[in-house]
């Protein structure tokens, strides 16, 4: 296996590495806010569908640390990557306007960075409850009496603080950025490349990118201008 | 001077092949005992290194570039010739070497153009299982096209960048071997002279052009594939790095150099448009194919080119040469331009040009066509000149671009100073009077991949050289002369640049040594090209240091010995008393204006010796013999 | 016109560099930038001062010797064309025009605008041929290669090695040098045989080297001379990836 390990160490093989754990993090971005978008079907939606991921129990920690695993990955090996690039080029340009290389190819790294501290306060708010414990602590209790976490209440909670609710839209921004370059590039990267679909596959990754960042800031800012609310009897 | 040819007896079509018979051969496992010394990494150069060193010899290569793929082999445009009969139009070895002869004006060797002929086939295969692009048709056969002086199609080419391919190719095989521990190449250094022991070239001393530490060579034998020295003329197609240095100093430790008043002259190449021109670029001569030569058949005619009817145009070329044409061969239409500016016809600045007309072609293949044929040509003028060719004819006038004299070679490729090689444009053989179109790159690979590796294991073979470590008295003598000129050029202190030398010198040399020339003129130069150098001597201007890159210095230390080398240049040209080729000395032509060969006189390669700075050189003959063409006046009518 | 030149001076590799302002008067619009140069030149050289090292030699486009960053772009602001090539009359009257040299780990200055690019060098020296020696090579119509692929081994190979890709590129990666090779002869049957191994022995050296990572921002191309495709680049981590697949790691 020393050949594979060493393979991955070049920079080809750290490109690679990359590509790979963020296009599996671009299937979870896709697959959590599909899931999250249920906070427009309602209360009871949301709050089953947490329920269910709850339910899966071990599967879930499997899942949970496979995220991580591809998180660390992707995350180090990029920093690793941008401290090459910089020893690469030791003294830099006087004048540099650059050609033709875009705002979100050019960003990646703080882009990617700013998502990764965002990530971070994401987990504290909703999943750790070190932000608005209060509205972590939020249960539904159903007609059988059983209750459940009310994370639509959380959410929405979470969301009535303007400071939070704009926090989510620019990390979203961010996260489209980001999206928008690595969501083709890897397509090169891994070698996948048509020259023919080159331009279609670029035109896909912008589109993709911008779904990402309506379908995501769409709920904030649903909830900031009040086209969702708390359910009846819940405050925090 | 021993000038012995040593051309095999008989035939000449088994000349090579009993030669290479008779030659002896080096043990296998004794290749590796005798280094060789290759300076210059071009066709020549590259392909020599590379294949001497695949036979297990231990070879160094220099090159004065920063890489050995960079040398000026890669700006050749057109093609390679190679007698393959592909295009089943009655090609031959036969005919390829007749055309060679008779387009070099019969003044080239018989015997040594036979076997460039016969190994042209060769070069063709190699360079394919090496992986050079050559252009395909869709079958995948490999295409062809035609070139001037010749009516097959017999010139491979790789778009307009056939010298480039044919050299990355070369320089990948030579990559190799450097990979491989069998060549050293030592990159941005400079050969400033060659080491004589006992009669012997024995080694080199170099400049490393980035130090400035001057350094020496042991070697057994010694190979010069430095190029030509077309740059006296200060404005050519050359790049700005060619020059004679090499071969010059190889001249004045003994070895003849052969009729140094010939050079190529391109008849395609973009006008001079100011005083600020540093070098005249080149236009393929493929453009020939379906371009068109013409001027105004009235004289001042200043009109734009649109405006002038057919009727009065002159399409000169056609209309002199109607066989041949716009592709007649180079030295022709280059005197055939320099005729219609003389006569007051040209056009463009300074009226120093013609045109070369694309509006029939693009009539009848529709401008698609020509675009693809000749895109990245037109792309090229178009930068140079401001002028979109697809609309207005392009404006072309011939200059410096080849030199077809240099060091006497024997059929071995051996100079008459013993242990120095001499492969690729620094020699003389192969082209006579006049080269035609995509034969240099021909003879460069023909020497340096299928010749000079068979003839110098038979000098190995034969001279047994002694050891000798740069150590020997003789290493000491030539660097120490060397590191007194470079304090000479660093201490004289004068108010003019290198450069500034250098364009007065190549003013003289294109006006009075250049296409024409005459008795008057050449004495002329020979009375002011000492007067220049003279000056050089005493009003140079270096500045900085020899300890670093100093590109000023290189630039001096060229000049300097083109200063010297274009005397003996007119000396030649004012020796040469017909016109062949290219050189048209105006006392030698015919009433309506054709030049005259003098056979009885000049069938010989002219040799000159080094007698000493203050001492006039000599001039030496080798005849050449016609057994196979028959000595005839050229007719492209 | 007349032009203010801010020009990189640097007196050796070890030494630190600054601009240095220089006045260009009458300059013409037919020179070529590197004559423009040549006339700044001969005026430092008049006045006693060091002139300007940089390096060039063909003045046709095709040797690959000239360099310069010129206004933070590799070779001027003319597409497809090299400085030597490129004329005075893309600037205008009054402009300010700063000259940077290559700038990268891997091709560490020798003197003011002057770049070693013998890194270049080994990373074709690792692998960027074709193992054939001079000799015994078969009937050049004996393999047959269709026109698209002749043409496009023809567009990769067309690279000069100039360096421009890296010096455009924020991470001074070298991929389209090295791609544009490994594409030349992966699109030739002759190139076959050591497809893989030379794949990965290139990628090697050119790590070795100390060249950036590629990150996809495609400059390499737009400051191509040749405009070489970043398609070979795509190209090359395929056969990269296929390579190490097969467990052909060089």
């Amino acid at each position: 296996m020393n050949w594979l390990l060493r393979s991955l160490q070049s920079s080809l093989g750290k490109k690679f590495l990359v590509a790979v754990t963020g296009l599996a993090l671009l299937g979870f971005v896709v697959t959590h806010m599909l899931g999250n978008l249920q906070i427009f079907l309602g209360r009871d939606a949301l709050n089953a569908y947490a329920a269910q991921l709850k339910a899966l129990g071990g599967l879930l920690w499997v899942a949970r640390a496979g995220l991580l695993a591809f998180f660390v990955v992707h995350v180090a090996t990029a920093i690793r990557i941008s401290l090459e690039n910089r020893a690469a080029r030791p003294v830099r340009y006087a004048v540099d306007p650059g050609i033709q290389r875009t705002v979100s190819a050019r960003g990646m790294l703080v882009t990617g960075l700013t998502v990764f501290a965002f990530v971070l306060y994401h987990l504290a708010h909703f999943t750790w409850g070190w932000v608005m414990t209060d509205a972590h602590m939020l249960t539904e209790t159903l007609a059988d009496g059983t209750t459940r976490h009310d994370v639509f209440s959380m959410v929405v909670a979470g969301f009535q603080q303007p400071l939070i609710a704009l926090l989510y839209v620019a990390a979203m921004v961010l996260l489209g950025l980001h999206i928008r370059h690595g969501s083709w590039s890897f397509v090169q990267t891994l070698g996948l490349n048509h020259h023919k679909f080159a331009p279609a596959i670029r035109a896909a990754a912008a589109g993709l990118a911008w779904l990402i960042v309506l379908g995501n800031i769409s709920m904030p800012l649903a909830v900031l201008f009040g086209a969702i609310g708390l359910p009846d009897g819940v405050t925090v | 001077m021993n000038l012995d040819a040593k051309i095999p007896s008989g035939p000449v079509a088994e000349a090579w092949d009993k030669h290479r018979f008779d030659l002896k051969l080096v043990n296998p496992a004794n290749k590796r005992k005798f280094k060789v010394l290759v300076v210059g990494s071009g066709l020549a150069g590259g392909s020599a290194a590379a294949t001497m060193a695949e036979l297990g010899y231990d070879v160094d290569c220099f090159c004065f570039q920063d890489s050995p793929r960079r040398a000026h082999s890669i700006a050749a445009q057109g093609g390679i010739n190679a007698a393959k009969n592909y295009q089943n139009d009655g090609d031959s070895v036969y005919r390829l070497f007749y055309d060679t002869v008779k387009g070099g004006d019969f003044r080239s060797r018989e015997a040594n153009v036979y076997r460039l002929a016969q190994v042209s086939a060769n070069i063709i295969d190699q360079c394919v299982a090496q992986g050079v692009p050559f252009a395909r048709e869709y079958g995948g056969q490999l295409a062809n096209r035609s070139f001037g002086g010749a009516q097959v199609s017999r010139t491979f080419y790789a778009r307009g960048a056939t010298g480039q391919q044919l050299l990355l190719g070369c320089y990948a095989a030579l990559s190799r071997q450097i990979e491989m521990g069998a060549v050293k190449m030592h990159t941005r250094t400079e050969m400033l002279d060659i080491v004589v022991a006992d009669g012997i070239t024995r080694g080199i001393i170099t400049r490393n052009l980035t130090t400035g530490k001057i350094e020496r060579w042991a070697g057994d034998a010694v190979v010069l594939a430095t190029g030509g020295y077309v740059n006296v003329f200060y404005l050519s197609t050359n790049a700005m790095g060619c020059n004679v240095t090499a071969a010059w100093r190889a001249h004045k430790r003994g070895a003849g150099f052969a009729n140094p008043c010939f050079t190529q002259i391109h008849p395609t190449c973009i006008p001079v448009s100011g005083d600020h021109q540093s070098k005249l670029t080149l236009m393929s001569e493929s453009l020939r194919n379906d371009g068109r030569v013409w001027v105004p058949a009235k004289p001042g005619d200043q009109r734009p080119p649109s405006q002038i009817p057919d009727n009065e145009r002159d399409y000169y070329l056609e209309r002199k040469y109607p066989s041949f044409g716009n592709l007649s061969p180079r030295d022709i239409a280059s005197r055939a331009a320099k005729e219609a500016c003389d006569d007051g016809k040209g056009v463009g600045p300074g009226n120093r040009g013609v045109y070369l007309d694309f509006r029939d072609s693009i009539q009848r293949l529709g401008a698609e066509v020509v675009k693809q044929r000749y895109g990245n040509l037109f792309d090229m003028y178009q930068r140079i000149t401001d002028e979109n060719p697809y609309e207005l004819p392009m404006r072309i006038y011939p200059a410096p671009h080849y030199t077809i004299g240099g060091l006497w070679v024997d059929y071995n490729l051996h100079s008459n100073q013993p242990g120095l090689h001499v492969i690729g444009e620094a020699n003389f053989s192969d082209h006579g009077a006049n080269r035609l179109g995509a034969s240099a790159l021909m003879q460069g690979l023909a020497d340096g991949y299928f010749v000079l590796p068979y003839t110098i294991g038979n000098f190995f073979a034969t001279h047994k050289p002694e050891p000798i470590t740069t150590d020997h008295p003789a290493f000491r003598e030539a660097e120490s002369e060397i590191n007194a000129r470079l304090q000479r050029f660093m201490t004289i202190g004068g108010s003019r640049s290198p450069e500034s030398f250098h364009r007065e010198l190549g003013r003289i040399m294109w006006e009075k040594c250049g296409m024409a020339r005459n008795r008057a003129g050449l004495e002329e130069a020979l009375q002011k090209i000492p007067e220049l150098r003279e000056e050089f001597w005493n009003n140079v201007k270096v500045i900085g240091t020899e300890r670093s890159l100093n590109m000023t210095l290189e630039q001096a230390g060229r000049v300097a010995d083109f200063l010297e080398f274009g005397e003996t240049m007119c000396r030649d040209a004012l020796l040469r008393e017909e016109s062949c080729g290219g050189h048209f000395r105006e006392e030698y032509q015919t009433e309506d204006g054709e030049a005259v060969r003098n056979d009885d006189d000049f069938a010989h390669a002219a040799v000159w010796e080094w007698k000493g700075p203050n001492e006039e050189p000599v001039r030496h003959q080798e005849e050449m013999t016609f057994e196979n063409v028959k000595l005839a006046t050229r007719s492209y009518k | 016109m007349n032009l203010t030149l801010k020009v990189w001076r640097q007196d050796g590799p070890n030494d630190a560099g600054r601009l240095e302002t220089y006045d260009a008067p009458d300059v013409s619009p037919d020179m070529s930038f590197l004559e423009m140069l040549d006339v700044v030149n001969e005026r430092l050289i008049n006045e006693g001062r060091t002139p300007i090292e940089f390096d060039h030699d063909c003045r046709e486009g095709i040797c690959g010797m000239c360099s310069l960053v010129i206004n933070g772009v590799p070779h001027g602001p003319q597409r497809a064309t090299t400085t030597c090539q490129l004329h005075m009359r893309s600037f205008k009257d009054g402009d300010t025009i700063a000259i940077e040299p290559w700038r990268a780990k891997a091709f560490p200055v020798v003197k003011d605008l002057v770049v070693d690019r013998s890194s270049f060098d080994r990373i074709i020296q690792a692998g960027g041929y074709a193992s054939v020696n001079t000799g015994g090579a078969p009937d050049a119509n004996a393999m047959l290669i269709g026109k698209e692929d002749a043409d496009t081994a023809f567009d990769a190979a067309a690279c000069i090695g100039c360096g421009a890709c890296v010096a455009a590129c924020p991470n001074a990666s070298a991929m389209l040098f090295v791609a544009a090779k490994v594409a030349h002869y992966a699109h030739l049957p002759q190139g076959q045989p050591e497809r893989d191994r030379r794949t990965v022995k290139m990628v090697n050296s050119m790590d070795a080297e100390g060249f950036g990572n590629c990150r996809n921002y495609y400059e390499c191309e737009a400051a191509c001379p040749k405009e070489i495709p970043v398609k070979f680049i795509g190209n090359m981590n395929r056969d990269f990836i296929k390579a190490v697949a097969a467990g052909n790691e060089g």
